[in-house]
């Protein structure tokens, strides 16, 4: 399929109703593979990169799973274009910057997708709705096994699958779970969380917006370590300690209701009134104010088919989905028209927040917040 | 202190390491913890058994020492390797051995691989148990006359050395 058809088919784990959706957006689990016989891509020379990416590209493209699939040379993508499967976490920002040599290969539900000489010769994903980390493994690891019947992977019975970096090698394993933590954020936690995590092996950082920000409160945890422990054991880690942070959050919810509930309510219907009706939005105030409603629609304040919405537009909104939808590049200044336009559209004939049946204040003496 | 371990000698290595929140704590004696390699005793027995399954996959190449060395297959230098922080392919790993073990350590929970084996390389495993076996076999009988014998063996040998050619 190409590109535009590829765009338009619905993102399968935004559709899907994941286990713990209402906090865990998705789960992922990528492997990094190489061949033996071929330099590594960045230490390779380009017909060397081109004749790994020959070998590979077939194979992968014949794997049942991507029997209907996008799949292209990184040179044949235009620049707004590979942006685009940026923003949408298919390929990694230093994919991006690839041309000759090097390829992706995605399937129409953008469930699995695989990189070929990115910093290793494969890098493949597969992505699920909420949390289903083991779901997500089992996925990869049958595709990696049909792979590996037809390639010739570089592996050493005491270090496992060799990398180009000494930080993957082993399993090659990265799995991470992205977490919708808006109480935890407003209410000064999630350092502390950030902190505990980093004693147990695991790293959460901001997943939309670059650098340490994290917008829209979309954190990912994810694996550091690769060497010396199996991939069962890793994802059990995970699971569990995503579980304590989502417990974490609900705790964080409950409380802030307890504490200054018109003051939640108060911001979330801020949010909704700021996004159906402003008519120019930055990238940053959407991912903030899309989150609110989402939390908005946990709370009960908004039917739940509201929070696909606003997991769509999490990714829609973002700089090249905005240039994408009007199929030109745009200044900045445009381009926060077009996303306010595009907002308003999409959220036009959702429900408007109910009545939080919050009691207002007696006699004047109890204080609101 | 007496040696977790023996129990007997006085520990003079003491390992700490922090597992799913908990603290865990080793303290060992020297042979004891010589005896036992690494901290991660879990990931250790079973990379061990895998260890002895699989004597070097690799060729050992890993002669050379010192600052000029050289991976043989990609030509990366040490001192590439310093620069970029990444591997020119996999064989440097072999030629980059010494010294990787500390890095390793300081960045992974153990020093050995003990995930997914792909089926091709266990495949390969089984095989080359299966010649070493049939080799013993060949000497036998030649050792005793039974020409007939040893060429149906060496026969098999051959076709199993195929299968790898073709793994
Ligand atoms: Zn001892
Ligand atoms: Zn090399």
């Amino acid at each position: 399929m190409n590109l535009e058809e590829f765009l338009k088919s619905p993102m399968e784990w935004v559709e899907a109703e994941g286990p713990q959706r209402k906090i865990v957006l998705s789960s992922r689990v990528r492997f990094a593979r190489n061949l033996r016989g071929f330099a590594f891509p960045g230490w390779a020379k380009k017909p060397e990169r081109q004749r790994a990416l020959e070998a590979m590209l077939p194979v992968v493209q014949h794997l049942p799973e991507m029997e209907r699939c996008f799949s292209t040379s990184m040179d044949n993508l235009a620049a707004l274009d590979k942006q685009v499967l940026v923003e949408r976490h298919l390929i990694s920002r230093e994919h991006a910057a690839r041309n000759v040599g090097s390829g992706v290969v995605i399937n129409d539900g953008e469930t699995l997708a695989v990189m070929i000489n990115e910093e290793d010769h494969l890098r493949m994903q597969a992505l699920k709705s909420g949390l289903q980390l083991k779901a997500a493994f089992k996925v990869l690891d049958k595709v990696d096994t049909e792979l590996e019947e037809r390639l010739d992977y570089a592996f050493s019975p005491r270090l496992g699958y060799l990398t180009a970096c000494p930080t993957n090698v082993g399993t090659g394993m990265r799995a991470s779970a992205m977490l919708h933590l808006p109480a935890m954020v407003v209410s000064d936690q999630i350092n502390q969380v950030i902190q505990a995590v980093s004693k147990l092996g695991l790293v959460v950082r901001g997943f939309y917006g670059e650098g340490t920000e994290a917008l829209g409160n979309v954190f990912q945890i994810s694996n550091q370590t690769t060497l010396g422990e199996r991939e069962g054991e890793v994802i059990e880690r995970l699971n569990k300690v995503v579980l304590q942070i989502l417990d974490h959050e609900e705790n964080a919810r409950l409380s802030l209701l307890e504490k200054k509930p018109r003051l939640v309510y108060d911001q979330v219907g801020r949010a909704y009134g700021i996004l159906t009706n402003a008519r120019t939005m930055s990238s940053k105030e959407a991912l903030n104010l899309l989150s609110l409603v989402r939390m908005g629609v946990d709370l009960g304040l908004f039917p739940p088919d509201t929070q696909r919405v606003m997991d769509e537009l999490f990714i829609l909104t973002q700089p090249a989905h905005v240039q994408k939808a009007v199929d030109r590049k745009l200044t900045a200044e445009e381009r926060d028209l077009c996303r306010a336009d595009l907002i308003r559209g999409r959220m036009k004939d959702l429900a408007q927040p109910r009545e939080d049946g919050v009691e207002p204040p007696t006699g004047g003496q109890t204080k609101i917040v | 202190m007496l040696c977790d371990i023996c129990k007997k000698t006085e520990a003079t290595v003491h390992l700490t390491q922090i597992v799913e929140g908990k603290i865990l704590k080793v303290d060992m004696c020297e042979g004891c913890s010589k005896a036992k390699g690494v901290q991660d005793s879990a990931a250790f027995s079973l990379a061990e058994l895998l260890a002895g399954f699989a004597p070097a996959a690799q060729p050992e190449e890993a002669q050379a020492e010192g600052p000029g060395v050289q991976c043989p297959t990609c030509g990366m230098t040490q001192a590439d390797f310093k620069k970029l922080g990444r591997f020119g392919c996999a064989d440097c790993w072999v030629a980059f051995e010494d010294g990787l073990g500390p890095l390793l350590k300081a960045m992974h929970k153990g020093d050995r691989h003990v995930g997914k084996v792909p089926g091709k390389a266990a495949h390969t495993l089984v095989i080359n148990d299966r010649i070493q076996e049939l080799s013993e076999h060949l000497q036998k009988a030649i050792r005793g006359e039974q020409y007939e014998e040893a060429a149906g063996i060496r026969d098999e040998i051959r076709t199993l050395e195929a299968k790898l050619k073709v793994a």
